[in-house]
């Protein structure tokens, strides 16, 4: 066995399992978030999250396809990142808009969780339908400009190995949007007033009140929060594959599941979470086949794929993860609860 | 007769079931300890809570300097000078202690580091702690951070529910002397206690609440001093 030979399986790891794992637990770190700065602050299990995603994508998509109509472009970069402040906005404006027009009356109620969790399905429902009656239910792409920085030909013909690295422009994107925005969020909850006042409500309740932070101002921040962070994590979700209603309903597994593992209403949890699902996904659903025919003798190579689950199966990983979780440290990871 | 500082009268009411206070009245001034004793489930917390608006009260009317705030929501109150700590999750437990003086301040809208400052004096401790999370200190010093929080918004009245409920003697007896250098800053303390002796030795007023009703009221020496209440309250 040469080096070459462990060189060329590292790239080929790096590019079919290393990339695209980082790159949806990023997306799925940023939903998870969503998830969890939820349940710390208003405490119920938001299912309409990926619903949520699908219509900020929906609206960074039509915004980017009149930005396109009136010749404005990103050049090298996607047209959507111009159009994502806005589709955050307006996202952000439905989250309140729900909030007064649906949560509200349920907090006056002073409802059980259970009750917001069942609404929240509803509000699901009914985004889910919004979406598809706005957009269609196809698969639509949006991405435009460069679509790689570096192209696997290219990576081979300048390292010479047998492997080819592709780095597409919508992973590197993803990785530095989500990065930027933890870090802008952890600066916003840990430094500022209201970041502070939004952990001190979600950590006693009753003591916030009677320091006198406003419960009100609380939740508008949270809604806005969560409605910034869900069309981020859609868009870039939607750079990178596809835009497609279905598909994000169908995010809200790996998502929760992620902010479980985590501990759920932990923000570091959520991300952490959101990497472990996204890794395990990928890792568990590639074929080895060729990772292993470099790196073992060629008297045992494998003859069958070497996967250990179709491609099919990705969402039964979450979930087995899920139940280990709840069964071996059902707390999660970090301890959840509090921001 | 002139209205005291603080001072609720008469009141009646409880948590929605059957009432918990019976006409009970309770004054205080300002530079002025007050404490309330009782056995208990007399209404002492719940007269407290009364007190703040954080539970309805059926008759009965609360004022402060004069004007009457029986129909203010808990926040205006706090808003206008009221500050409370209460008997049990005191503290932002996930929160550093500087977290917890700042959130104190919540409402101010000036330069708190002043009386951040002052609370690290008034309780050194804390300021070697500033940094630790208010869950990871022990009894005591959980529940120095939370009258210290209490005190971030400067108030005209603290209200201070069994401060010393589950701390040994010996930090009961400074947690009472730093309340008595509070008091000297021209503050209108309201204590609610079961430690009644030490808790009557400090104050300047007591009153002995039973069944929700005043039953014997007075300066703190009087109440020490009295063989009824001696009898009944203070185990001889």
């Amino acid at each position: 066995m040469e080096y070459i030979d462990i060189i060329n399986a590292l790239v080929l790891l790096s590019n079919f399992v290393l990339l695209p794992a980082i790159t949806y637990g990023s997306q799925l770190a940023l939903a998870a978030l969503g998830v969890t700065l939820i349940y710390a602050v208003l405490r119920f299990s938001n299912f309409a999250h990926g619903d949520l995603m699908s219509f900020g994508t929906m609206v960074t998509i039509l915004i980017t396809w009149w930005l396109q109509s009136i010749g404005i472009t990103g050049g090298i970069m996607p047209t959507a990142l111009i159009a994502l402040p806005f589709g955050i906005l307006i996202t952000a404006l439905l989250c309140l808009l729900i909030d007064q027009s649906v949560y509200k009356f349920y907090r006056k109620q002073k409802s059980v969780p259970v009750v917001f969790m069942i609404v929240s399905v509803g509000v699901m429902f009914t985004l889910n339908a919004l979406v598809r009656f706005i957009i269609g239910p196809d698969d639509r792409r949006f991405f435009d400009g460069e679509k790689f920085i570096i192209k696997a030909v290219e990576f081979k013909n300048l390292t010479g190995l047998d492997e080819g690295l592709a780095i597409k422009s919508t992973q590197v994107i993803t990785i530095i949007v989500a990065i930027i925005t933890m870090i802008i969020l952890f600066w916003f909850l840990q430094k500022s007033k209201t970041g502070k006042s939004m952990r001190a409500f979600s950590n006693n309740e009753d003591l916030a009140l009677l320091s006198g932070i406003n419960p009100d101002r609380v939740v508008m921040y949270t809604w806005i929060i969560v409605g910034a962070l869900a069309t981020i994590a859609g868009v870039l979700y939607g750079l990178d594959k596809s835009f497609k209603p279905y598909t994000y309903f169908s995010l809200v597994l790996p998502m929760f599941a992620a902010a479980i593992i985590g501990g759920v209403g932990n923000p570091l949890g959520a991300i952490v979470g959101g990497y472990i699902i996204g890794f395990s996904e990928v890792m568990l659903t590639y074929a080895y086949k060729k990772f292993l025919i470099y790196i073992l003798p060629t008297s045992i190579e494998p003859s069958g794929l070497m996967q250990f689950l179709s491609t099919d199966y990705k969402f039964a990983i979450s979930f087995i993860i899920l139940v280990i979780v709840l069964i071996v440290r059902p707390t999660g990871i970090f301890k959840g609860k509090t921001l | 007769m002139q209205s005291k500082y603080f001072e609720c009268k008469d009141l009646i009411g409880g948590y929605g079931g059957a009432d918990i206070l019976h006409g009970c009245s309770v004054a205080i001034d300002k530079n002025e300890i007050v404490v309330i004793v009782g056995p208990n489930g007399a209404g002492k917390s719940t007269a407290m809570k009364a007190m703040l608006g954080m539970l309805k009260i059926k008759s009965g009317s609360v004022s402060f300097m004069g004007n009457d705030i029986t129909k203010l929501s808990t926040q205006l109150r706090i808003n206008q000078g009221l500050s409370f700590v209460p008997q049990t999750n005191n503290v932002f437990t996930e929160l550093t202690v500087r977290e917890n003086l700042e959130i104190g301040a919540y409402i101010r809208k000036d330069d708190f580091e002043e009386t951040i400052d002052q609370i690290y004096d008034l309780f050194p401790v804390l300021k070697d702690k500033q940094s630790q999370l208010a869950g990871e200190l022990s009894g005591g010093q959980r529940q120095q951070v939370a009258v210290g929080r209490a005190l971030m918004t400067k108030p005209s009245v603290l209200m201070l529910d069994e401060p010393t409920a589950g701390v040994s003697p010996i930090v009961m007896d400074e947690l009472f002397e730093r309340i008595i250098e509070i008091k000297k800053t021209g503050m209108a303390i309201l204590i609610v206690e079961q430690n009644a002796k030490q808790a009557l030795n400090i104050a300047d007023y007591g009153y002995v609440l039973v069944n929700g009703q005043n039953k014997h009221f007075g300066t703190g020496k009087e109440l020490l001093d009295s063989k009824e209440v001696r009898q009944s309250f203070l185990g001889g």
